[in-house]
């Protein structure tokens, strides 16, 4: 066999593990719970903007839904109730809607009369960020603007990801930092 | 007089049996088999693997809504495609998009092809070189020196 042959097998072998290995490390890669919180930046329903980098030294829940999801909605009168609960002592609540359709979010977000802030995570490009497997996940960032934890499944009363009371400890001791 | 009764019954059945059946055909391909076409090249990023037409997660029923309403407003297979890409991401197309390190995904395939293939016809070349009528036999292996000699030495013995 020529040896350019030689070369060329070589070159696609070594090139197809490449690509298997990268595949194979992106699928494992877990979500991120400690280190700088990836920033980004999310438009509301209404229009308002944040950026995520421009809230230190604030408490930060990024809580992750979609109006299809079960668990989410299990959740969300509790969420509400902790950000008219804790607004006023420096906590900021992020909803980012994810995978889906305007008019389902906005009925949703009205059927649990969720006044906090929640805008679409357009391209999925934060849920990429934070490598979320589903929904719904609650991350909590530090007024330091690093991450402080996460809960990868619904936060209710008996909750095997985070209960009430967990979610409620987690902000206190965020706040007392 | 019965009988002209029971003639007026079936026209007038007739006629609104054809009546009825005459929008459905005006309105040229099925709105709902449309949608499916479309939502067969879209996949549902909840459910990995599973295009979005076959699907029945509550979100893909909805995704399925959104495209029957956005083709209702008048947008193209392309457009909706786009706008849906734009607001859930690449990952919503069957194939990945070809930029960036997709395009390995792209090339990776043919090569190992052409591997193969160059792989194949070399075989089958040196083969063929072998077994041809006519060939030289291979040759014997090489001995080396000392063992040659040795035998040497050993047959002038005999």
């Amino acid at each position: 066999m020529p040896r350019w042959i030689q070369i060329l097998i070589f070159v696609i072998v070594i090139g197809v593990l490449i690509f298997f290995a990268i595949g194979l490390r992106a699928r494992g890669e877990l979500q991120p719970s400690v280190g700088v919180a990836p920033d980004f930046k999310i438009t509301s329903f209404d229009g308002q903007a944040y950026q995520l980098s421009q809230l230190k030294g604030k408490v930060v829940v990024i809580n992750f839904w979609a109006s299809w999801c079960p668990p989410c909605r299990d959740e969300a009168p509790f969420l509400e109730k902790m950000w008219r609960q804790y607004k006023d002592r420096g906590v900021v609540f992020i909803g980012v809607d994810y995978v889906d359709t305007e008019s389902a979010a906005k009925d949703y977000l009205k059927q649990y009369n969720i006044t906090y802030f929640n805008g679409v995570d357009l391209g999925s490009e934060i849920s990429q960020k934070y490598r979320i497997k589903g929904v719904p996940e609650t991350y909590f960032v530090g007024k330091d603007g690093n991450l402080a934890g996460n809960s990868l499944g619904p936060i209710t009363r008996d909750s095997a990801f985070m209960t009430e009371a967990q979610f409620v400890r987690k902000l206190e001791e965020l706040l007392a930092k | 007089m019965r009988a002209k009764i029971f003639f007026v019954i079936i026209v007038a059945l007739f006629a609104f049996a054809q009546f009825s059946a005459t929008p459905a055909r005006a309105q040229g391909p099925n709105i709902d088999d449309e949608v499916n076409r479309i939502a067969k090249g879209l996949y549902c990023p909840v459910c990995p693997n599973t295009p979005l037409d076959v699907c029945n997660t509550q979100a893909c029923i909805n995704w399925r809504a959104e495209i029957k309403s956005l083709l209702q407003g008048g947008k193209t297979e392309q457009q909706i495609r786009d706008i849906f890409v734009a607001k859930y991401g690449p990952q919503v197309l069957g194939a990945p998009p070809a930029e960036g390190f997709n395009w390995l995904a792209y090339v990776m395939i043919p090569a190992v092809i052409l591997l193969g293939a160059l792989i194949v016809w070399f075989t089958m070349r040196t083969w063929l070189v072998r077994h041809a009528p006519g060939a030289a036999p291979a040759s014997a292996p090489e001995i080396p020196s000392e063992y040659a000699d040795r035998i040497e030495k050993d047959l002038k013995e005999l």
